[in-house]
């Protein structure tokens, strides 16, 4: 009874006349490590070097490898496989297979299985070949060496060469070179002749081949998706026994977060009303929870910030709650203190207000590695910032150096300075005129010429700003820079930039 | 549509208000701390009004060294303001709070751009717990600030022991709930050598205190390195040989490199 049905997947032949081919480094040099259907026919092989491609065939067009973009595809193909049966290994770099033991009668047999899934890999616009047999490692080497269709699953499998092993190129040479080319003669030799000669894989490999012992591989994981929902055989529109429904939906999630150990970061709410209406209702909270009261509480914010408040209508006759996002969480205990108490009422706040006025609202302050005063810091949502990071700290006796606001843009003034490009003497601002007290300075800051085009030549690195702390007459503290040098600038013009506290 | 109150614990007992002993933080100025009996008080509301709209910078720089001195260890602070008041006097400065003495790490950071909004968040920040102060800073009138509001922040503020700061620009002081109402502005610094700024010195004016004397004024200079604040008017000896000139304000004038050396 055969179980197993692998298929094996290549990308579609390209419509154009021009080879299409996959490159990737190998041991320093461009090899093909893909080829497609009108490139192999041209005598293009896997393996070869690009230079050699190229003169063979001038016009190829050569696109690199992405291996992981490979292995992704695979995994969703495999993904999608799960429709046919609940066991589904991947077998990178390019085939499936998929255990049919007890599906089979589903799709109307091992034929109609057959094609329904190459229907299913062909509509992804994939190549496809498809071979069953007992083990998955059988259903792959037919899939891979022998003449499709198979009608004898025996024979075909005795009839592979000997490569369909999948041993390493020294044995399967070796093999050869023993005069046994088939899996049906090297079946034929003594099994312990075979273990001394090429290692106990080389007979491993035959017994999976045909069918003798069995490797399970490893299947792909499937989660139903955590999705509850109520469906109600009148509609319901009372306020009250909607949120009784929705209460229950949410202690249901919650044991199975419990179950699987997991907290949701991120829910949906879909109210389908009687009339066809569908509302929808999002919320994000900063770190996992199953905490029914509290993703009620948030989903009540949620409901007070809509523009146009929910109406039932006739009633609702269904209600979805979907949790988007998962992440781990697990039991944690509270500290003597009380101190994960503060830290779960912080996370709760900023949760609740991030819900309530949008997440960029609420956010947190993160140090960048810069010396452009405008750009040392980051704004980061609170919800997404994560862990706090610290910020340096200023040296012990110094006066503040950095301004308590900045200005942005910085605001245009009038300096009069002493000589040209001394400190400011006293300066205008928004009309009004500021007799400079006390000063320091300049602190010269180059712009960052390295991230300029041309950067590194003179005269097109950005300009320099000189920047001094100015107090004035009434003791009011400011920040002032000169924007340009005078030999980069022919008359540089002054900005305040901060005001310090 | 509300859906927490068939899940919402019962409502909790009444809170025994009747004379509610508040914890008090200690300047480091005895004539300051005389006058408030004990202290700053922790869990009220506290007015900061800028001079004039300039001294917005020290009446911030005020609330930072306060709330910079006033904050438990591991508590946050959620500081509050709108878009109206980055364009009128610009981004705030992690760095700069690094410079007196505030660790931004556990700062919050809200641009609130609603009024009512900005309210009602402050008193959920108050009552939530998590918090070691709140600083609202608003620029203009405050209609919605009206008596009830202010006492609805003072009680959330009291449960919690939180104190909630709010620093209000190019306004006119208000009948409101605030324990204490103060009048900020800077103060000429003490120069360093070199003729440089010195640390922040602040000219603060108590206009209002709920239970107790007011009309007093102080000048205090913020010591980063200690978090309290040092009397600027009294003798300047704390700093090591500072450049103290009384008559500076008058004849202002920079200070050039060859006469700095002298």
């Amino acid at each position: 009874m055969p179980d197993q049905c692998a298929t094996t997947s290549a990308p579609p032949d390209a419509l154009s006349e021009t080879p299409v081919v996959f490159v990737a480094k190998q041991k320093n040099a461009l090899r093909m490590a893909a080829v497609d259907a009108l490139a192999l026919t041209l005598g293009l092989m896997p393996g070869m070097a690009l230079a050699d491609a190229r003169v063979r065939v001038p016009g190829l067009i050569a696109v690199e490898a992405d291996e992981a973009a490979d292995r992704h595809w695979l995994q969703r193909l495999a993904q999608s496989c799960i429709r046919f049966s609940p066991h589904v290994v991947q077998h990178p770099p390019h085939a499936i297979s998929i255990d049919i033991t007890g599906v089979e009668h589903l799709f109307g047999g091992e034929t109609g299985l057959v094609d329904a899934v190459a229907d299913h890999i062909e509509a992804r616009g994939m190549i496809v070949r498809m071979a069953c047999a007992i083990t998955a490692e059988g259903a792959l080497a037919l899939a891979r060496y022998a003449l499709l269709p198979v009608v004898d699953e025996a024979a075909a499998i005795r009839a592979l060469p000997v490569v369909a092993l999948a041993l390493d190129d020294e044995a399967t040479l070796g093999l050869v070179r023993a005069g046994l080319k088939t899996i049906g003669t090297v079946a034929a030799r003594p099994r312990a002749a075979l273990a001394a000669r090429f290692g106990i894989e080389a007979v491993r490999a035959l017994e999976q081949l045909l069918g003798e012992a069995h490797h399970p591989g490893t299947p792909l994981q499937h989660r139903s998706p955590l999705r509850f929902e109520r469906r109600f055989a009148e509609p319901i529109a009372h306020e009250r026994t909607v949120a009784a429904a929705f209460a229950e939906l949410l202690h249901e999630a919650a044991q199975v977060l419990q179950e699987r150990g997991l907290g949701g970061r991120r829910f949906r709410l879909t109210f389908d009303r009687s009339d066809g209406a569908k509302h929808r209702l999002d919320i994000e909270t900063g770190a996992p929870t199953r905490d029914a009261a509290l993703v009620l509480r948030l989903f009540d914010e949620r409901i007070a910030a809509l523009s146009d408040p929910l109406d039932p209508g006739f009633g609702y006759d269904r209600l979805l709650l979907t949790i988007l996002l998962a992440e781990p969480l697990t039991a944690t205990q509270p500290e003597l203190d009380g101190e994960a108490k503060t830290d779960g009422a912080l996370a709760e706040l900023i949760d609740r207000l991030s819900t309530r006025l949008g997440p960029a609202s609420i956010q947190r302050l993160v140090p960048q590695d810069t010396h452009i005063p405008e750009q040392a810091q980051l704004a980061l949502p609170a919800i997404h910032a994560g862990a706090p990071v610290p910020w340096p700290t200023p040296l012990k006796g110094e006066p503040p150096l950095r301004p308590l606001f900045l200005f942005d843009p910085p605001q245009l003034v009038e300096v009069i300075a002493e000589v040209p490009d001394g400190p400011p003497h006293r300066f205008r601002w928004k009309r009004q005129l500021h007799e400079v007290r006390l000063y320091e300075g300049p602190e010269r800051i180059a712009a960052e010429w390295w991230w300029r085009k041309g950067g590194e030549q003179s005269g097109r690195g950005g300009l320099t700003r000189d920047y001094y702390r100015i107090e004035d007459a009434r003791g009011r503290r400011y920040w002032l820079f000169r924007h340009g040098l005078y030999e980069e600038k022919q008359q540089p013009r002054w900005y305040l930039h901060g005001l310090f506290a | 549509m509300r859906f927490a109150f068939p899940l919402s614990p019962a409502l909790a007992g009444k809170t025994d208000r009747l004379s509610p002993k508040l914890e008090r933080w200690a300047s480091g100025i005895d004539s300051l701390d005389a006058t408030l009996s004990g202290g700053l008080a922790y869990g009220h509301l506290h007015e900061l009004y800028a001079t004039e709209a300039i001294d917005m910078s020290a009446t911030a720089g005020f609330a930072v060294a306060l709330g910079t001195g006033m904050v438990k260890v591991g508590k946050r602070i959620l500081w509050l303001r709108s878009y109206r008041e980055v364009q009128l006097y610009g981004v705030l400065q992690a760095s700069g709070w690094v410079e007196l003495g505030a660790t931004p790490e556990n700062f919050i950071f809200g641009l609130i751009s609603d009024r009512k909004d900005l309210l009602r968040s402050a008193v959920d920040a108050l009552r939530s717990n998590a918090l070691g102060a709140v600083v609202v800073e608003t620029n203009g009138r405050f209609s919605e600030l009206d008596m009830i509001a202010s006492r609805r922040l003072v009680l959330a503020a009291e449960k919690s022991g939180t104190p909630l700061f709010l620093i209000r620009a190019d306004a006119e002081p208000s009948a409101s709930a605030a324990e204490t109402r103060w009048r900020i502005s800077s103060a000429p610094s003490r120069a360093l050598s070199g003729n440089a700024p010195g640390a922040p010195v602040f000219d603060i004016e108590l206009l209002r205190q709920r239970s107790g004397p007011s009309g007093m004024r102080w000048q205090l200079e913020w010591d980063r390195d200690r978090r309290i604040f040092i009397d600027a008017t009294a003798s300047g000896a704390l700093v090591s040989a500072p450049l103290r000139r009384p008559a500076a304000a008058r004849d202002a004038r920079p200070v050039r490199h060859d006469q700095r050396a002298a």
